[in-house]
């Protein structure tokens, strides 16, 4: 388990640094930031001056060596927008986008299974194979074009729910999460369930496919012979088999939800790293671009890890197998 | 499990609709298109956070909606002699945190602009013109300029005062952080609403500040969400989320017009959308079937795109009537704008007698270079123009990119004609003269935007004398003359001038401003 752990993480290094670099020279070679931010008013003189301030005059490749140099201090250089460190602009954002993420997944999860077991022990029923449609439509339907038509419903017309932006916010252990506000849930419901639509159609399908497969088993059939409530079995016996299937695709699903949430995040107007990135992007502004995929990347690395660790608590095989190697 | 979805959902529907009913009297939220870069008047020369600074800090002078000149904490201010001007300041006013305004705050302002750090565009360009400075008494003030500078004065209405007292000692003897202003401590200023909250990407919250020497403002709390994308931010709008909103989209304008719950306020803007053209040498990057030569080294060429564009039908057919074809760099009724200028007439047979007689009766292939994502409908402009172009023989095709990419490409001076556009800060004529057609010179900070490489000698001495006569009057005159020498030269080919709107809740009116700035002073109660 150790050394598999060690070689995990020497790759992921590998991989963050192979990452930066490609980043680095790619926004180096659009363009110069300083062309984008500085005011059209400033003369050749400060245009120079501002291209030195930022330290863009120097080579790419001492502009390189100064970040690589800075980066393993765990410096990842500053914002060239807002001038502060660009680790700190993404951590102060990255509650706002991991509540989305965390609602969005639970919604999915729980509804999810929930109807895909329905649809599964009842494939032929009306309410099955209509659910069966409606993960179709979950899966075509586009991000932005489903936002803006929750907007229009909800807030334009029905106006029960606010349009956009993150609610009120009160301080948790020093994060600021709207999750413990009502204002904050009424901010919260629109955009989770946008960017949640996707992936509860993902896992309809998922768990639907697992329950059929698992209802014919022998050991479920023994378990009704047995006498076990209908509850019991399918809570139990079933429902814990066709988790494996769920966690790892949710798993991968809840790091590009992080990650890219940018649709859902500009639609709704919500503060998360999404809406920073796609700034930055616009901005030419290389350090926060750098750090936030650079912060991807990790976070991917621990995602996997988690649900490599969530096998063995579901799958005793997984442990046993483990052990063995 | 759903038992606890329902009623988090419930709650949160019941919620809403109380939500929606609690629109505080003297509360105003505005949705802008973009956000400050940070609270630190002095960091960031930009759009946004100039208009974020009016409402914090003050200037020794301010500018109106037009950009006219008032007192602000400068009472009156005049020119001793041509390097030396008398600032006389406004006594009793007292900063956000009691401390008191004198001229040593001025002072030390000036001093800290050029030194803030990694500012990505200084606000130096506005104060490297002071040679010294002396405080005659605590509310007189005395500047030096090494030659006459007579814009000075509009110079230092973009400068933020700040408190001395309260900043000096916040970085061990240092000058003040950034980090030091956005996270309030810092933003302490003399302006009509204080600083509350700022939380980026999130919103920015202000308070009024009842002892404003101007009177106290009209709001009691102000917040500004960013909501970058057109269509969310009118959604926004229609909800009742926001009171107001900068830049509806130019197609969503009809519809807000005629919903009686909201109204539309429009202005013209300083801004104006021009093709600039290389006129360097004879090798340009983006002409074909000319044997080399570059045809808009011609007048007669130049002359003939002018004429073969219908300004009026851009204008009305692509910006849906909001805009205003333009005849020269600045609106008239700017100061400096010649009144005697006129849009030019579309005359497609004049542009290909003139092609004709420059040696180009088939025209020759071309390419108009572009932003996409700058300014109001500008690919959609360029490919209006390059339709017009081909039509009189000139085969011109569109490069469009986004402006990071465009802007790059321009000042490598990648484009043989390309759109742009010109916001003056100083809304008066030398800005956009200075910038975009007098000869680059970096020591006299000439021709910073002057990517087609327009050099015309007359042209350049007249800025040249302008800039140096403090006589209002007679400098107007001359920005006059010389407005009128580069457009009869087909320099630079002006195109529209932008109109900038602003959509508000029905009981609300909005004072548009010329330099397109959305501030709260501006939206007041419509009864």
């Amino acid at each position: 388990m150790l050394v598999y752990f060690i070689r995990r993480l020497g790759q992921s290094a590998l991989v963050l640094v192979v990452m930066a670099l490609l980043v680095f020279v790619g926004i180096y070679a659009i363009g110069n930031p300083v062309d984008v931010l500085i005011s059209p008013e400033a003369d050749l003189a400060e245009q120079q001056a501002t291209v030195e301030r930022l330290g863009l005059d120097k080579p790419l490749w001492e502009q390189l060596w100064l970040f690589l140099v800075n980066a393993l201090g765990g410096d990842l250089g500053r914002s060239f927008v807002h001038g502060e460190p660009a680790l700190q602009l993404i951590l102060d954002r990255l509650p706002a986008t991991m509540e989305l993420a965390l609602v969005a997944l639970v919604f999915a999860v729980t509804v999810g299974v929930f109807l895909g077991l329905w649809a599964g022990l009842r494939p032929d029923s009306l309410l099955g194979r209509s659910i069966m449609t409606g993960s179709i439509l979950g899966f075509s339907l586009p991000n932005f074009w489903l936002g803006l038509m929750l907007i229009l419903v909800f807030a334009v017309y029905l106006q029960w729910l606010p349009a956009g932006g993150r609610g009120d916010t009160v301080d948790l252990l020093g994060i600021r999460t709207s999750l413990l506000t009502l204002d904050g849930w009424s901010h919260l419901l629109l955009p989770a369930i946008t960017l949640a639509l996707y992936k509860t159609s993902l896992v309809i399908r998922l768990a639907r496919a697992g329950t059929r497969e698992v209802a014919l088993q022998d050991y479920v059939k023994f378990a009704r012979a047995k006498g076990l409530s209908a509850a019991r079995v399918t809570y139990v016996h079933v429902l814990k088999n066709i988790m494996i299937p769920v966690v790892t695709v949710i798993g991968l699903e809840l790091g590009s939800m992080i990650a890219f949430a940018v649709v859902t995040e500009t639609v709704f107007a919500w503060p998360g790293i999404g809406k920073l990135l796609i700034d930055s992007i616009v901005n030419l502004d290389r350090p926060v671009v750098v750090a936030y995929l650079m912060m991807t990347v990790f976070i991917f690395i621990l995602i996997n890890l988690a649900v490599d660790l969530l096998y063995s608590l579901l799958d005793p095989r997984v442990r046993l197998s483990e052990a063995k190697a | 499990m759903n038992r606890t979805l329902a009623v988090l959902l419930g709650g949160a529907l019941a919620l809403g609709l109380v939500q929606a009913g609690t629109a505080q009297a003297d509360e105003l939220v505005i949705g802008v298109g973009s956000e400050p870069s940070a609270i630190d008047p002095h960091y960031h020369n930009l759009g946004p956070n100039n208009a974020l600074k009016e409402h914090i800090f003050d200037g020794l002078i301010k500018q109106d909606a037009q950009q006219r000149l008032q007192p602000g904490l400068a009472e009156s201010w005049e020119p001793l002699d041509d390097t030396t001007w008398q600032f006389n300041l406004r006594q009793g006013v007292t900063f956000h945190d009691g401390t008191p305004f004198d001229a040593e705050d001025v002072i030390y302002t000036i001093e800290r602009v050029p030194n803030v750090p990694n500012s990505p565009s200084s606000f130096g360009i506005y104060t490297n013109a002071i040679e010294s400075m002396e405080a005659k008494d605590p509310h007189t003030l005395i500047f030096k300029t090494p030659g006459p500078r007579p814009l000075l004065p509009t110079e230092l209405s973009n400068i933020a005062i700040i408190s001395k007292e309260t900043v000096a000692d916040s970085n061990g003897g240092d000058w003040p952080k950034t980090e030091g202003f956005n996270d309030g401590s810092l933003a302490v200023g003399t302006g009509p609403y204080k600083f509350k909250e700022f939380v980026k990407g999130d919103r920015l919250v202000l308070t009024a500040n009842a002892d404003y020497w101007g009177g106290a403002p009209e709001w009691e709390q102000v917040t500004f969400k960013p909501i970058t994308s057109d269509g969310p931010r009118v959604a926004a709008l229609l909800s009742g989320d926001v009171d107001v909103i900068d830049n509806p989209p130019t197609q969503d304008l009809p519809r807000l017009e005629s919903d009686p719950e909201v109204s539309v306020y429009s202005g013209l803007s300083n801004r104006v959308i021009y093709l600039h053209m290389d006129q360097h040498a004879d090798e340009t990057p983006g002409v074909k079937g000319t044997d080399g030569k570059n045809p808009f080294k011609d007048v007669r060429v130049r002359e003939a795109v002018s004429k073969a564009i219908d300004r009026k039908a851009i204008v009305e057919k692509i910006m849906g009537g909001v805009a205003v074809a333009a005849e020269q760099l600045l609106p008239q009724g700017m100061y400096g704008a010649s009144m005697d200028l006129s849009v030019e007439e579309y005359d497609p047979e004049a542009a290909k007698a003139l092609l004709a007689e420059a040696g180009y009766p088939d025209g020759f292939e071309l390419v108009i270079g572009t932003p996409n994502d700058r300014y109001i409908n500008d690919e959609k402009v360029a490919q209006a123009a390059a339709q017009f172009l081909s039509r009189v023989g000139i085969k011109t095709g569109v490069d469009a990119s986004t402006k990071s990419v465009f802007f790059k490409r321009r000042n490598d001076f990648e484009f043989t004609v390309y759109l742009a556009g010109w916001g003056a800060g100083t809304g008066e004529m030398s800005s956009p003269l200075r910038a975009l057609v007098a000869t680059p010179d970096k020591d006299k900070g000439y021709g910073g935007t002057n990517r087609g490489r327009y050099s015309n000698p007359e042209l350049d001495a007249k800025i040249e004398e302008a800039l140096a006569t403090l006589d209002d009057a007679e400098r107007e005159k001359l920005l006059q003359e010389a407005s009128e020498l580069v457009v009869k030269d087909y320099g630079i080919l002006p195109l529209h001038y932008e109109v900038t709107s602003w959509a508000t809740r029905k009981g609300l009116a909005y004072e548009p401003r010329a330099d397109q700035y959305t501030m709260a002073m501006s939206v007041t109660k419509a009864d």
